[in-house]
């Protein structure tokens, strides 16, 4: 491993592995990543990989809307000679309270201003996006069927060997322990093969975002939790898009193959690093799942496993710089970071560059600082 | 039939020899990354059948003895179990 470089990137999940790419592509040299485990190893490896644009603020819509754009290219900007498994089948949004909604109404306001040409589906059309939806308690939903899902191993993957062929170093199992600071600046990064000097650290570290913080000095107000998921033998075709309801606190969606994939929130999950899966967790998720489509009762559960959320406060995530200079922060993604990654990548890659940055405003609305100055940023729209 | 690109190493999640034989070129060096990217060892089985035959190819791509590789990881359930009956179990314990 070199001992010297201008930028280290600590973690090899999709943030990290993106901001390296696009850093490269700006002509920056001497780029390290580092991931202790292996690529996609954190939540990137055991996420939904849902990518919805639709959202409740003009913030988080800017960050999506730029991110689908771009994966609709990246397999062949990136030269990679897989298939990045993009595909374009629909996000639909079921409403089960007045609350929703009222909630969703104003929401597609400022989709269809951002241009999205959201549906809004009345119960009785609701059989002909998800066929196989019980109709018991739905008020309303909305439907956009250019949201979409892709494979998250392939995409991290994709960006490592475009980051690998224009000379970006990934070191695999290799540790980040401890960060080298002089007069509020960075100067090295410690890690379990030895020490690196540099001008910048990135913390793209997911689940450990608050742990790397602290060895900079800097208190990220991040926390981890579980999120469990399942996945069930390949069954015949029932539905296309991602269902998500905000009312039950769960996703699932019908993969190519077959396969279905789902997961559920559970509001007691303590705040901690874990990533055991429980039986439980098997129970309560298929309870529910089959009462709102109950033809998924015959399939049957092949896997389980678990990955953790990037919490931040105000479950939105924080992209910006520090009091240390040279020390940059892409974490608190709070379980949708997957879906924004190009756009967190390049707006990181911006500022390190000095461009201009694609949404301005990121500075003074995703920073760290906000939670100091108390301005939250409130997304209605989040599970 | 000794083409090969015909060897099948999954029989569960139908993977070709040659695409692991790809994915160790692209610089996969662990049977957990090679899961990932090419879906053997998810299928029904779990890489009960598969997981030998990959890691016989980690090991003679990179010359590392077998014993070396750390086997990927059995997910539970076990067995597959259907979603209805799981629920049935939720619905007794309320
Ligand atoms: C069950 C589940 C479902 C989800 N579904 C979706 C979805 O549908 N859509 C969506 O957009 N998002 C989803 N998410 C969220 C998404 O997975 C994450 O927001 C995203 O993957 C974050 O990527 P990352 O690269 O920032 O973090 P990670 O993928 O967690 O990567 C961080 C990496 O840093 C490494 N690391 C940590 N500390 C160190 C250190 N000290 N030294 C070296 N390496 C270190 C870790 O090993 C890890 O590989 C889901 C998450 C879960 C758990
Ligand atoms: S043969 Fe590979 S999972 Fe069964």
């Amino acid at each position: 491993m070199k001992n010297k470089a201008s930028v280290v990137i600590v973690g090899g999940g999709i943030t990290g592995v993106a901001i390296a790419y696009e850093l490269i592509k700006r002509g920056v040299k001497d780029i390290i990543v580092l991931e202790k485990n292996t690529l996609s190893s954190g939540a990137t490896g055991r996420c939904g990989a849902g990518v919805r644009q639709q959202w409740g603020t003009e913030m988080n819509l800017k960050l999506s809307i730029g991110s689908v754009k771009r994966f609709e290219t990246l397999q062949e900007e990136l030269e990679y000679p897989h298939d990045i498994e993009f595909s374009q089948t629909g996000y639909f949004m079921p409403a089960y309270t007045e609350k929703q909604v009222e909630q969703f109404k104003k929401n597609i306001t400022l989709q269809r201003k951002f241009g999205l040409h959201v549906e809004w589906l009345e119960p009785s059309d609701c059989r002909k996006v998800v066929p196989i939806i019980d109709l018991k308690g739905l008020m309303a939903a909305t439907y956009y069927d250019k949201d979409g899902h892709l494979n998250p191993f392939h995409t991290t993957q994709a960006y490592a060997m475009a980051c690998r062929r224009k000379g970006v170093d990934i070191e695999l199992f290799t540790e980040l322990i401890g960060i080298k600071t002089e007069h509020d600046s960075i100067k090295a990064a410690i890690t379990s093969k030895g020490v690196i000097e540099c001008d910048s650290i990135v913390n793209a570290a997911g689940g450990w975002s608050q742990i790397v913080g602290n060895m900079a000095g800097v208190s990220i107000p991040t926390y981890s939790e579980r999120h469990q998921i399942l996945i069930t033998e390949p069954i015949e075709p029932l539905f296309r898009p991602m269902v998500m309801s905000f009312y039950h606190n769960f996703y699932t969606q019908q993969e190519p193959n077959g396969a279905i994939i789902m997961g559920i929130g559970d509001p007691n999950e303590p705040k901690e690093i874990n990533v055991d899966s429980t039986y439980l967790f098997l129970q309560k998720m298929a309870s529910v799942v089959t009462t709102v489509l109950p033809p998924l009762k015959h399939a049957r559960v092949v896997r389980q496993w678990a990955g953790m959320y990037n919490m931040s406060p105000d479950k939105t995530p924080i992209i910006g710089k520090t009091q240390i200079k040279g020390f940059y922060l892409a974490c608190g993604f709070s379980g949708h970071g997957f879906m924004i990654s190009p756009m967190t990548s390049t707006l990181i890659a911006q500022m390190m560059t000095n461009e201009p940055l694609a949404i301005p405003e990121i500075e003074t609305k995703l920073d760290l600082g906000r939670f100091e100055r108390g301005e939250l940023f409130v997304e209605p729209s989040v599970v | 039939m000794t083409n090969k690109d015909e060897v099948i190493v999954c029989r569960c999640a139908d993977v070709k020899l040659s695409e692991i034989q790809e994915l160790i070129k692209d610089g996969c060096t662990t049977l957990d990354e090679i899961k990932r990217l090419s879906r053997a060892c998810m299928g029904q089985c779990q890489g009960k059948t598969c997981r030998n035959l990959i890691m016989q190819e980690l090991s003679k791509a990179h010359s590392i003895p077998i014993e070396a590789i750390k086997p990927s990881r059995f997910r539970p359930p076990v067995v597959t179990i259907s979603l209805g009956s799981l629920a049935e179990e939720d619905n007794h314990e309320k």
